[in-house]
């Protein structure tokens, strides 16, 4: 399957951008690299983002002592019920949904009496390790003092009570990250440290999804390092007020916790890199930028065996899916962009050239990165809508689409395959087994038999596919046997290796 | 196998794992099924992405909502121009016939003056070129649940659309309430084979569970036109599935006092005494007595509810869901001889006891609980030695601790395919909803089977 040539196959269709949306979409190669981005989402346009509160509370979601309530009528609490995949070695609190479910009454003589016995009784009930009590909307308008009701829960009950000031409407989701942080801030230098030894790291801003954090401690681990807490991925409370006492802060995803590394860095002097997870050379580099950063030989010699190993492990059955993704088109759409540079780089490993790239909350350094990365005639996107995603994946002939549950009708709609890299997934696609997944996952899309009766693809891609439209897309099927201590060649060995190291750390 | 646990007592004031969504969700799916119709959201952005999440992982369809995107400014200073700039937006790019516009508790706790600011929107930009139609629900999500909301944008479709004319006799109006996309086209085939003309309030059964397509549609196709929703004012008569609702008027109840359509407002028809009254409904409308498909497809439920009988008799089922849901399935499995225990809803009507003590022979087997969250519904379920969960997905939770098989069925299912295909209403949907109880009971029996039995 080769590719197909962009200005041949383009599709045309009737999608105008706004005037208000053009600054914030660029073709890289067309014009100096400029576009616009972090502002508020223009109205009416169907932005994919959310808001403030959503930004916090996919942040402070995964800590699973800690009690989540909601300060607020129900939506915020239906629609954020069991919503991401972070899963827990323990306890499973967090995945309660806490609401206040304010009623009209509430709205007109105030909420504070409501907020405080509902904290009271959850408390008392679930004894958990903190409370985490979220602003929503109204709760500002109705004039709620959210900061004096926890503080006299935290009296009475001994525990932190801490408010995240995430008001659906002020600001964007990124300051809901934010809120986020700051709420963690107040918990960060209560623990004892005095245990700590001097090759400690935080991990920052992975969230364990599918048991993502488990299998980067867990190579943090084999390197020698200790992981004095994961924020917030399978988090404890206890662990995150000893988190001034590592050495180094290691934050993934740029938007959500670089605030507090940056407050760390401030306070307690920690300093941070930032890192990414997905695809064999962020991984990689992620694990030898952190051993370069202690100096520690014994440190890199054992990262660099520990990459060649992994490597050479998910390399035969990744270089058999390749031969069939060769040439093949994606785009991609994320929350932060940092993982968009990722996602480009691991397509590339796959043989997959990326003719779309955007993200909800990218800031100008992360588009003048993306831009770079990408070849000639990629679309960048900020805060783009489902109509442009549209547009933009007919015009560039696109494949596969990477984004989230929101993103997938648009795809499937017009034939394309699709892969969920978003925090609702339920699969571990960071580090080299989820590399693997990754690629298992991009290639049962691509590769499946359905497309075939797809009516678009047989509208606007007869001439490119029709005389391959009823041949088999793949070479390579997996074989789906299980055969323990393997990973290539068959399809669910790397999610019970995750399980695994998941069992190990509870055992722990 | 019921897994023991301290009977709970505590209670809470915080809603745990809520059996209910915001009324805001049940507008924005009601103006879905109106042709060309985008939902516009008046509050924050995270509205409408929590609600297009939400409804996209249970219809596996598209569905974009405007949101008027407030900020600090709009939420201090009023969201007029946020609303204007909104609207003017989705005009630029969706080109639609219809907004349907809810607000949300932000726009309605800081007072926005809807009718106002729609007046003033209309008379700034109407000429030179034509709105499109803009219809308004007041949705404040601290105010009922998404029930309510969908019913209040069914109930603004119908003022705002809706004139008075000539009446039309073959002409019925069809207001099923919260169903399937493919309860919505069994009821178009029940209204065509009795050869009557229907407007369907709402039909999002094509859009929520539409074809693949050739071309990127920006509104999907399908759904009720204008020129049909103008024509309910003219029909000889409406049907609503409406039991409990409690706010203002409901649709139909407009369209009788504002135009004179006679409203046939009755339970959801799950059962045979529920279709029958719908279908007895449909024969007087139409003049013509129910076509033999439909009388046969009667006739088969009967004889399955026989051959099935004994495998049911005395089985024990906890009912949870929208209050017009559930005292339809009560009603139901009253039919069938399972007892329901336990009767929850996340909706608080104030109206679902006085309904179960209607429909079902003897209330006294069944404890009753509106207003509820899952967490009561499970401490309630606890001791209750239920051999069915019957409801949403968001049950699993509920039936995994009392390991008790769930039946999924409404809205929302998330954790399966096919939650739009369905089909709960009439005789059809009800033999669905039988072999599949039924068969969810077999499959218990011969799993928990030593024997395992090949016949049963």
């Amino acid at each position: 399957m080769n590719g197909h040539n962009i200005m041949t196959t383009a599709i045309e269709n009737n999608i105008r951008l706004l005037e208000a949306r053009k600054a914030q979409v660029q073709t890289k190669g067309s014009e100096p690299f400029n576009i616009a981005c972090e502002k508020q989402s223009v109205a009416g346009s169907v932005s994919q983002r959310a808001c403030v509160f959503c930004g916090s509370r996919v942040v402070l979601y995964p800590i699973c002592d800690a009690l989540h309530l909601i300060h607020g009528p129900i939506g915020c609490a239906s629609y954020t019920w069991d919503i991401r995949g972070a899963v827990s070695s323990g306890p499973q609190l967090h995945r309660m949904s806490f609401s206040t479910d304010l009623q009209e009454k509430d709205v007109i003589y105030g909420g504070e009496k409501k907020l405080e016995k509902a904290l009271l009784e959850l408390i008392a009930h679930y004894n958990p390790k903190a409370a985490f009590v979220y602003a929503t909307c109204i709760v500002g308008l109705i004039g709620d003092d959210m900061d004096a009701v926890c503080r006299r829960v935290s009296a009475k009950t001994g525990i932190d009570v801490i408010p995240v000031q995430s008001e659906g409407f002020a600001g964007s989701k990124k300051d809901g990250y934010s809120a986020a942080c700051h709420a963690l801030d107040t918990l960060v230098g209560t623990g004892d440290t005095s245990t700590i030894g001097p090759l400690s790291i935080n991990i920052l801003g992975d969230f364990n999804i599918g048991g993502e954090t488990w299998v980067i401690k867990d190579y943090y681990e084999r390197m020698g390092l200790e992981v004095v807490s994961t924020i917030t991925g399978d988090g404890r409370v206890d662990d995150i007020r000893k988190a001034h006492g590592a050495s180094l802060n290691v934050v993934q995803c740029s938007g959500s916790m670089k605030g507090l590394a940056r407050m760390m860095k401030e306070k307690y002097g920690t300093p941070f890199m930032h890192v990414s997870y997905f695809g064999i050379e962020d991984m990689s580099r992620a694990l030898y930028e952190v051993a370069d950063h202690f100096g520690d030989k014994d440190l890199l010699k054992r990262a660099q065996d520990m990459v060649r190993d992994e490597v050479m492990r998910i390399m035969p059955e990744l270089r058999k899916i390749r031969q069939d993704l060769q040439g093949k088109k994606a785009a991609i759409y994320t929350g932060g962009a940092f993982k968009a540079f990722s996602l480009v780089r691991s397509l590339r490993t796959l043989g997959v050239k990326t003719t779309i790239a955007g993200s909800q909350t990218g800031n100008p350094t992360d588009y003048k990165q993306l831009a770079e990365l990408c070849d000639d005639g990629t679309v960048i996107l900020d805060d783009t809508n489902p109509l442009e995603l549209a547009k933009f994946i007919q015009e560039t002939d696109t494949d596969l689409l990477i984004g989230g549950v929101k993103e997938r009708p648009i795809a499937y709609k017009l034939g394309v395959a699709f892969c969920d890299h978003n925090h609702e997934r339920k699969d571990c696609l960071a580090g080299f087994e989820g590399m693997l997944n990754f690629a298992r996952e991009v290639h049962g899309s691509l590769c499946s038999p359905v497309w075939k009766f797809s009516p678009f693809r047989q509208k606007h891609k007869e001439t490119t596919e029709k005389q391959d439209i009823f041949k088999p897309k793949a070479t390579y099927i997996p074989t789906n046997v299980v055969r323990p201590g393997e990973t290539s060649g068959g399809g669910g060995e790397t999610k019970f290796a995750t399980l695994t190291i998941g069992a190990t750390e509870v055992a722990k | 196998m019921i897994v023991p646990e301290p009977a709970k007592s505590d209670h809470f004031t915080a809603t745990r794992n809520a059996c209910k969504m915001c009324t805001p969700l049940g507008a924005c799916l009601a103006f879905s099924g109106v042709e060309g119709c985008v939902p516009f959201l008046h509050g924050s952005q995270g509205c409408a992405t929590y609600i297009r999440r939400y409804l996209i992982s249970h219809f596996r369809e598209p569905m974009d909502i405007a949101s008027s995107n407030f900020g600090e400014h709009a939420a201090i200073f009023g969201g007029q121009t946020n609303l204007e700039q909104g609207l003017a937006n989705v005009i630029r790019s969706y080109e639609p016939a219809v907004i349907g516009i809810a607000t949300t508790c932000l726009s309605e706790t800081i007072g926005d003056d809807m009718p106002m600011f729609l007046h003033q929107f209309t008379s700034k930009y109407a000429d030179p070129t034509p709105l499109p139609h803009l219809v308004h629900a007041s949705t404040p999500s601290y105010s009922g649940s998404h029930f309510d909301g969908y019913m209040e944008a069914v109930f603004a479709l119908a003022k705002t659309l809706a004139e008075k004319g000539q009446t039309q006799a073959t002409l019925v109006n069809m207001i099923p309430g919260v169903v399937s996309p493919a309860d919505i086209r069994h009821l178009k085939d029940i209204l065509s084979d009795f050869e009557l003309d229907y407007v369907m309030l709402p039909d999002y059964s094509e859009r929520m569970d539409g074809v693949s397509w050739d071309d990127y549609q920006r509104i999907p196709e399908g759904g009720t036109t204008v020129d049909e929703l103008k024509s309910m004012g003219s029909a000889a008569g409406s049907i609503e599935f409406a039991t409990t609702h409690h706010k203002s008027q409901t649709a139909g109840e407009y369209l009788a006092s504002a135009c004179d359509v006679e409203n046939h407002r009755m339970d959801m028809p799950i059962g045979i005494a529920a279709t029958d009254r719908f279908f007895d409904a449909l024969e007087k409308l139409s003049g013509k007595a129910t076509p033999r498909r439909h009388q046969m497809d009667r006739g088969r439920l009967v004889d399955s509810y026989v051959d099935g009988h004994k495998y049911c008799f005395g089985k024990r089922a906890i009912l949870y869901g929208e209050e017009d849901f559930v005292i339809a399935l009560a009603s139901f499995l009253c039919e069938i001889g399972i007892v329901t225990v336990l009767i929850a809803s996340g909706g608080k009507s104030g109206k679902l006891l006085e309904n179960i003590e209607r429909v079902m022979p003897d209330p006294s087997v069944a404890t009753v609980m509106d207003g509820v969250d899952f967490e009561e519904i499970t401490d309630a379920a606890m001791d209750m030695h239920a051999d069915l969960i019957i409801g949403n997905s968001k049950g699993f939770k509920l039936s995994q601790k009392l390991d008790v098989p769930l039946v999924r069925v409404g809205l929302p299912i998330h954790d399966r395919m096919g939650a739009s295909r369905i089909v709960h209403l009439g005789y059809q949907g009800t033999q669905y909803l039988y072999d599949l109880i039924v068969n969810t009971l077999l499959d218990v029996k011969q799993r928990t089977s030593e024997v395992g039995y090949t016949y049963i």
